[in-house]
């Protein structure tokens, strides 16, 4: 299936490879790089590029391609989700996945490479089966390595793969148990000019940090399941118990991972926390725009929206922007025409603005397109659905753990159209 | 030393690498190796492999040590590589590694790496793996070297070792080794351990793209995983199947159904294969769900409306079509797929959502698709390369059912943040969404889109605004307006582009619109883009009459700017001349001969050729031909409108979520997916050989099966379907405790399961001791009573199930002689107790049968002759020895055949190897002359048929015996049902199964001669079997209660094939060989 890896950074340089079959020359690159030429953007690069013997299917994150080069016919989104499992692994084990870590941990890489596939064909995807067989790098075990001599490669084998819940490590132990649950979800929307919503819906996850020892069986039940509109589940959960009894009943990895995301459908009415006021317009005969925003809560249950970011692309045109904000730190690139303005908390009883003026290249004709508005935001405490959880329960061992569940909401794709 | 050539110091370090002395001498060791010594057949392999290694370390310069220049430069890293420090062999080997990783060549370091292949610290070990799968294949002589290492790891008992050796050693690839790697592949695919086995599995294609023609010999391993019943495997097998024999469809028939069952509980990766191989498997096997959906339609209908006199009126038409045509009926094995991939589409893994889509897409009643919408629309969540495919299949679907996707129209519309790759194959699922009700939504949607930055964006836009508009006719003036509106657009690239697709829905009705056309004449002088212009040319050319003033002049100004013109556009130049020249040759006739004069010296020999082609049509002179007539019919000739569709039209019959799918291209490998079958073949083939499940596939029970949960599955469940690694989770601990001992883990489960009927059993005894030793001093008494009733009374009548024709004195053989005769009412009604108490096991675990028949065989302990006058006998009476489970009861006649009285007559001094134990008779006091007694004895044979000796004294003489049983006698007979002998046996397969054809001869083919034959052979108890050609027998050993399950298998004529799964390997192949010698006297 995957013949090879290779990992190529912003400036075109291959700085790992990886093979898995035979050896595939680097040169195979080149057809990216031309790929890379034609589009003028890195994430217009076409994640699948056809080449005379060979095909190359890229991720790109962290500002990193990951190329996978393949020989004959397979599920594309076999290779991609494939791709994308390496980048988490790598942003598990290292905390950030840059260019400067994987190579600064070229050989825990490596490591971690060889254990993912076989001959191709993933092998050990699971993180907590890979950190068995090589541990991750900490400060203080390079300390300990570079002393004793000793390895991060795990002396035990690869016992997770024998078991029935291959997603959970054996033998944990913690001093401490404790289960944390975060709702976290995510308001994708688009806000037309005039204020009204055209689309809405509400991504959720819920992500969690279980560190219990032993096998511990966890149950998990809401208050009001049926909100869930659409849901996907972390292998751990017991498909057929939510099937019938709307009850999460899991046996956790060990560890963070995300247990469930769901989707709240547009159907349901979503509630808009923020709104924009926007005035942004150009005239024709002078080089000055107009400028000005406002952003104020809305529905927000009561409490305060916070981390309000506001970015916006300008048009070519703009040359430059004069503004004033009353809150927060705004920063205009002129290259790249990017407004990005941090607002920080909205208070409800002095809402933020910003305001002032637009330099435009003279002599050129006013653009004809408004700048979109991307909003950024955080709501602790709330869960915008209405979701709740109701109890967590764990049944086969003895000690009583601490848990705890958090919420909260954020904007995700949330665009105001001028 | 260190002046040696690098590969003689290997010599010398390579046989001390593992440097503990009892490994010292592998390098023999490995020539007596079981993988090439006992498979017979293989030597001469070896002894190329030998003489490849001796050459090799014969050979005083290698090409590493001349080639100077980069070995320099490594000698730092080979200096630490050969030293005793593993700290320091680290350091290199990660060195080594990053140089690898950089793509840098490090080949030159071969030797010098692999002799650390046996190195103990386990990350050097690992890195040198790396290492030596990287270059293997440069410097294939010196990894031969390394192969003997892996070898040695092949036969660990740690299956995790055996796993790993397997798995590296596949991936050497130097065709030397195949024979080596496929014996090694076949040994391991029966290993019992189901990781050894999914290792084995992975290994097919790595051999197979190392040396094809070893295709026949991987599809026999493939078939025998195919049929493996672990999760672990399911995956690894239909990933290799796919890659070596993918049109090998007939393997999967006997499979099917259990992975449809097993795929919920298969890894993910493993669950994408299963899925898009099944997906061609139901293709070929079942029919169209969509067949007939208009006849259903039709019959409910009139079943509704019909009244009694249509009914009567038409009965035989009705009939008649209905015989043609029968009702479509769902295969329950196409339902069973259906339904039990239903759930991944609640998986957090992109590729099975996808799968499960393109399936369902593929295989389900149109009636049922729509599921797959939500989860598809859920991924577009997700990281853009996912949204990227996702969106590209849902084009193609969009096309084919358009109202799958309607209610989530919304999602699809588009963020000035998304890449424009994902913008505009949202706009094509939008244009193809469109429809009369929410095309206003639509176009308002497009609208915005139009004002975008992002131009490629733009033009996208421009061009699904002209679809929406050819395709929905009410829409087309709106549109046509919008279009007409953006021709006054700054840029001018949206300009152009409206002006192709306005030319496009020009062409429908130009009557009406020849102010556009007007307008669009105007743009000549502004618009500079090839494909616009040249657009423009064609319309005023083609509805020159509509505009007969301006079209003249457009051509007048084209001709001045000729030269300076873009191909495209010169040849739209030379036919808008030639149309006016037929239409208007009043004024345009010079303006057209310039033109055509202009064209004729151009550079570009298309536009040459077109001139002269068009001169010789239009101009008439004295030689043109019958063609000039028909000028204006060729150029004027009405021409349909074209017609614009997505370029996803027909995308479907590329299996959707495939790379061929995506590309729009055969990609190399890919596997067609075939027709719907018009008959569908013969749905039987599926039916598993267990007649009782393929009986009860009935709805409910596949019901059941489909819906159970991801990994509880095992409580109740008693299907084939059984799985060694879907035990309930509390079993974790166990296999847990056991790795790191035994290997046997994989067996955790069934394991566990027998320890409790032992327990269970143990317990029943151990009452039944209780209950001895309260009796205990009349125990002499009753004993040979009790041995009575039970062989009689007791349980005869259970095991006669097993051959109700054999003759019942046979039992009694040995007759139950009583030295001190007493028969007590209290004894016998103990022995009933007794008996009911053994009798209600039965019915709750498969419990001990006491021998149902078969002759008894004695055998001679002591001669005449040599026991001066004593003649002692044994048989194995097959009967629970009393007191002790695990014990055979030997039983021991002794005849007196001297003139004098023997007395004391007992067993001493036994030397028995370790863990047998004996149970002596009691001491027999006297022995009249002539007289013969009967006596039993316990003896624990541990399970092995090594030999008990003792001791036979009298009171004069030590007679040496020794007591050797045959393997049937290790072993009782257990009771047990077909299905619960399936399950068993299931868990027994790979290493644990023995398998051999044997012919029968004549007088041994009834029913009755085979039962009697074996029962003989060994002391085991008939399961019933449904099918008549098929027997079956089971028995558990006697120390260890392991199964030990018989399969005899008569196939036609003489010819048999006889099974024997049993933990216990040296059992099982000794009982083969005693069956099958029994059943050839």
């Amino acid at each position: 299936m995957i013949h090879s890896l290779f990992l190529i950074n912003a400036a075109g340089d291959i700085f790992l490879e990886k093979h898995w079959k035979s050896v595939v020359s680097r040169s195979v690159c080149d057809y990216f790089f031309e790929a890379q030429e034609r589009a003028s953007e890195a994430e217009n690069v076409p994640p699948v590029i056809p080449t005379p013997h060979h095909y190359l299917l890229s991720v790109y994150r962290h500002k990193i391609f990951f190329v996978a080069v393949i020989q004959s016919e397979v599920p594309p989104l076999f290779v991609i989700e494939f791709l994308h499992r390496v980048v988490d692994t790598f942003q598990d084990y290292f905390g950030v996945c840059s260019e400067v870590m994987i190579k600064d941990n070229v050989v825990v890489v490596y490591e971690v490479l060889e254990e993912m596939l076989d001959n191709g064909f993933p092998l050990a995807t699971e993180s907590n089966i890979l950190k068995e067989l090589i541990k991750p790098p900490t400060i203080l075990r390079t300390v300990v390595n570079t002393i004793t001599g000793s390895t991060n490669v795990g002396d035990q084998l690869p016992t997770g793969q024998l078991s029935v819940v291959p997603w959970r490590r054996t033998g944990v132990k913690y001093t401490n148990n404790e289960a944390y649950f975060d709702v976290i979800e995510e308001i994708d929307a688009i806000i037309d000019k005039s204020g009204s919503t055209i689309t809405a819906e509400i991504q959720g996850v819920i992500d969690a940090c279980v560190k219990l020892t032993g096998m511990p069986d966890l149950t998990l039940s809401f208050m009001n399941p049926r909100l869930l509109d659409d849901v996907s589940f972390h292998p751990c959960v017991r498909f057929k118990r939510w099937e019938s009894e709307r009850i999460l009943s899991f046996i956790p990895p060990d560890g963070n991972f995300r247990l469930l995301s769901y989707h709240v459908s547009a159907q349901n009415l979503v509630a808009i926390p923020v709104y924009v006021k926007h005035n942004i317009s150009f005239r024709d005969s002078s080089s000055l725009g107009r400028f000005e925003i406002t952003v104020g809560p809305k529905q927000t249950m009561g409490k305060t929206v916070e981390g309000v970011i506001v970015t916006s692309q300008m048009p070519k045109g703009v040359l430059n922007m004069t503004l004033t904000p009353s809150q927060g730190t705004h920063v205009f690139d002129p290259v790249t025409k990017l407004l990005s303005w941090d607002v920080g908390k909205i208070n409800p009883q002095k809402l933020p603005s910003l305001k002032g003026s637009m330099s435009l290249q003279a002599g050129s004709s006013k653009p004809d397109e408004n700048p979109t508005i991307n909003l950024q935001f955080k709501i602790q405490q709330l869960a915008i659905s209405g979701l709740k959880v109701n109890r967590l329960d764990m049944y086969g061992e003895k000690y009583k753990p601490f848990k705890g569940i958090k919420y909260m909401t954020k904007a995700g794709k949330f665009q105001v159209r001028t | 030393m260190l002046s040696l050539p690098p590969v003689q110091k290997l010599l010398r370090q390579l046989p001390a690498g593992p440097a503990k002395p009892p490994v010292g001498g592998d390098t023999a060791e490995e020539v007596t190796s079981p993988v090439l010594a006992t498979e017979a057949g293989q030597p001469a392999c070896y002894s190329a492999l030998q003489v490849d290694e001796l050459r090799l370390l014969a050979g005083p310069k290698p090409a590493v040590a001349t080639s100077t220049g980069p070995s320099l430069r490594h000698d730092d890293l080979k200096e630490m590589l050969d030293s005793n420090k593993d700290s320091l062999k680290l350091e290199a080997m990660k060195r080594i590694v990053a140089m690898i990783a950089r793509g840098k060549n490090a080949s030159d370091l071969f030797p010098a790496v692999v002799k650390n292949v046996a190195c103990k610290n386990i990350e050097v070990k690992k890195l040198v793996y790396v290492y030596l799968v990287r270059y293997a294949e440069e410097q294939q002589d010196l990894a031969l070297l390394s192969i003997s290492t892996f070898q040695r790891g092949l036969k660990d008992p740690n299956q995790l070792i055996r796993a790993s050796a397997l798995r590296v050693l596949s991936s050497i690839r130097v065709p030397i080794i195949v024979p080596i790697m496929m014996l090694a592949i076949k040994e391991a695919a029966s290993d019992m351990s189901p990781y050894v086995r999914k290792t084995a599995a992975h290994a097919i294609p790595k051999l197979y793209s190392l040396d094809s023609d070893q295709k026949d010999q991987l599809i026999e391993v493939i078939e025998k995983l195919l049929a493996d019943k672990t999760t672990l495997v399911a995956g690894s097998v239909v990933m290799a199947f796919e890659e070596v024999c993918p049109e090998r469809i007939d393997l999967i028939h006997k499979n099917y159904r259990k992975l449809c069952n097993l795929l919920i509980d298969v890894e993910e990766w493993g669950q994408v294969v299963i899925i898009n191989m099944l997906t061609r498997y139901a293709r070929t096997q079942f029919l169209s769900p969509n067949q007939n959906e208009s006849l259903l339609e039709e019959s409910a209908e009139k079943a509704f409306y019909g009244s009694e006199e249509e009914d009567t009126k038409e009965p035989k038409a009705e009939a008649a079509s209905l015989a043609k045509r029968k009702p479509y009926v769902m295969d329950p094995d196409h339902r069973l797929l259906l339904r039990n991939t239903k759930p991944l589409l609640q998986s957090r893994n992109a590729a099975v959502v996808m799968a499960v889509a393109q399936l369902y897409f593929h295989l389900a009643p149109k009636a049922e698709v729509g599921v797959i919408a939500k989860a598809l629309v859920r991924l577009l969540r997700s990281h853009s390369e996912v949204q990227y495919v996702v969106l590209q299949n849902v084009a193609t679907m969009s096309i084919k059912r358009r109202g799958m996707f309607e209610p989530y129209l919304k999602s699809f519309y588009i963020r000035s943040t998304d890449p424009t790759q994902i913008k505009i194959l949202k706009l094509e699922v939008l244009t193809n969404l469109a429809n009369e009700t929410n095309i206003s939504t639509i176009l308002r949607e497009f609208q915005t889109y139009i004002r975008s930055m992002d131009k490629d964006f733009v033009a996208a836009t421009i061009q699904a605004i002209g679809r929406c508009a050819t395709n929905i006719g009410k829409v087309r003036d709106t549109c046509l307006n919008g279009l007409v509106q953006l021709l006054s657009n700054r840029d001018e690239l949206v300009v152009a582009e409206s002006v192709v697709v306005i030319k496009k829905l020009l062409q429908m009705q130009p009557a009406q619109h020849s102010e556009i056309i007007k307008h669009m004449a105007k743009l000549t002088d502004n618009i500079q883009v090839p494909m616009a212009r040249a657009s423009i040319l064609w319309l005023i050319g083609e509805y020159c009459e509509h505009v007969p003033k301006i079209a003249p002049d457009v051509l007048r100004k084209m001709a001045k700017s000729f030269t300076n013109e873009e191909d495209i556009v010169k040849l739209q130049v030379i036919n808008l001349a030639a149309k006016l020249y037929l239409t208007n040759s009043k004024q345009s006739k010079l303006l057209t001969q310039y033109v055509l004069n202009l064209a004729k010296y151009d550079q570009n020999y298309d536009i040459r050729d077109r001139a002269r082609f068009i001169r010789q049509l239009i101009v008439p002179t004295e030689k043109s031909g019958a063609l000039n007539k028909y000028a204006k019919k060729l150029f004027l000739a009405q021409k349909p409108a074209p017609i614009l569709e997505s370029s996803f039209k027909d995308r479907d019959h590329f299996q959707l979520g495939s790379l061929s799918h995506l590309l729009n291209a055969k990609a190399v490998g890919y596997q067609e997916l075939p027709d719907w079958p018009d008959e569908a073949p013969d749905p039987s083939v599926r039916n598993v050989e267990v007649p009782e499940w393929t009986k009860c596939t009935s709805r409910e029970k596949r019901k059941e099966k489909a819906e159970k949960p991801f990994y509880s599955d095992s409580d109740g469940e008693s299907g084939p379907t059984e799985s060694a690694d879907s035990a309930v989770p509390h079993a974790e601990p166990e296999s847990v405790s056991e790795e790191s001992g035994s290997s046997s883990s994989s067996s955790s489960s069934s394991g566990s399961e027998e320890e409790e009927e032992e327990e269970e059993e143990g317990s029943g005894e151990q009452s039944e001791d209780k209950e001895e030793e309260e009796k205990r001093p009349k125990r002499k008494d009753k004993e040979g009573s009790r041995k009575a009733a039970m062989g009689s009374a007791g349980r005869y009548p259970l095991g006669k199930r097993g051959a109700p024709a054999e003759p019942l004195p046979a039992l009694i053989t040995p007759p139950p002689p009583q030295p001190i005769p007493s028969s007590s009412i209290i004894s016998t009604s103990l022995v009933t107790d007794l008996e009911g108490l053994t009798l209600t096991d039965t019915s709750l675990t498969p419990a001990l049968l006491s021998p149902a028949f078969g002759a008894v065989r004695t055998y001679e302990l002591l001669h005449r002759m040599a026991g001066e006058g004593l003649s002692v006998e044994y048989c194995f009476s097959r009967r629970p020895f009393p007191g002790d489970p695990h014990m055979v009861a030997v039983h021991i006649q002794i005849s007196n055949n001297t003139d004098a009285e023997v007395k004391s007559l007992r067993v001493s001094e036994p030397k028995l190897l370790s863990g047998m134990r004996i149970q002596e008779f009691p001491e027999i006091e006297r022995l009249a002359p002539g007289d013969t007694a009967n006596v039993v004895m316990g003896i624990d044979f541990c399970d092995s048929t090594q030999a008990a000796n003792f001791q036979l004294c009298t009171h004069t003489r030590h007679f040496y015996v020794s007591i050797q049983p045959p393997v049937g006698e290790l072993m009782a007979p257990v009771f047990m049902s077909e299905n619960e002998f399936k399950k068993e046996q299931g868990k027994l397969t790979g290493m644990s199964e023995i398998t051999e054809k044997l012919t029968l001869p004549e007088k041994c083919r009834s029913d009755h001669a085979i039962v009697q034959q074996v029962t003989s052979a060994a002391n085991v108890g008939r399961v019933p079997c449904g099918a008549d050609n098929e027997y079956r027998f089971a028995a558990k050993t006697m120390t260890s209660g392991s199964l030990v399950l018989i399969t005899l298998e008569q196939r036609e004529g003489a010819v048999a094939q006889l099974t024997v799964n049993s933990e216990k390997m040296v059992i099982g192949t000794m009982l083969v060989k005693d069956i099958i010698q029994a059943l050839a006297q």
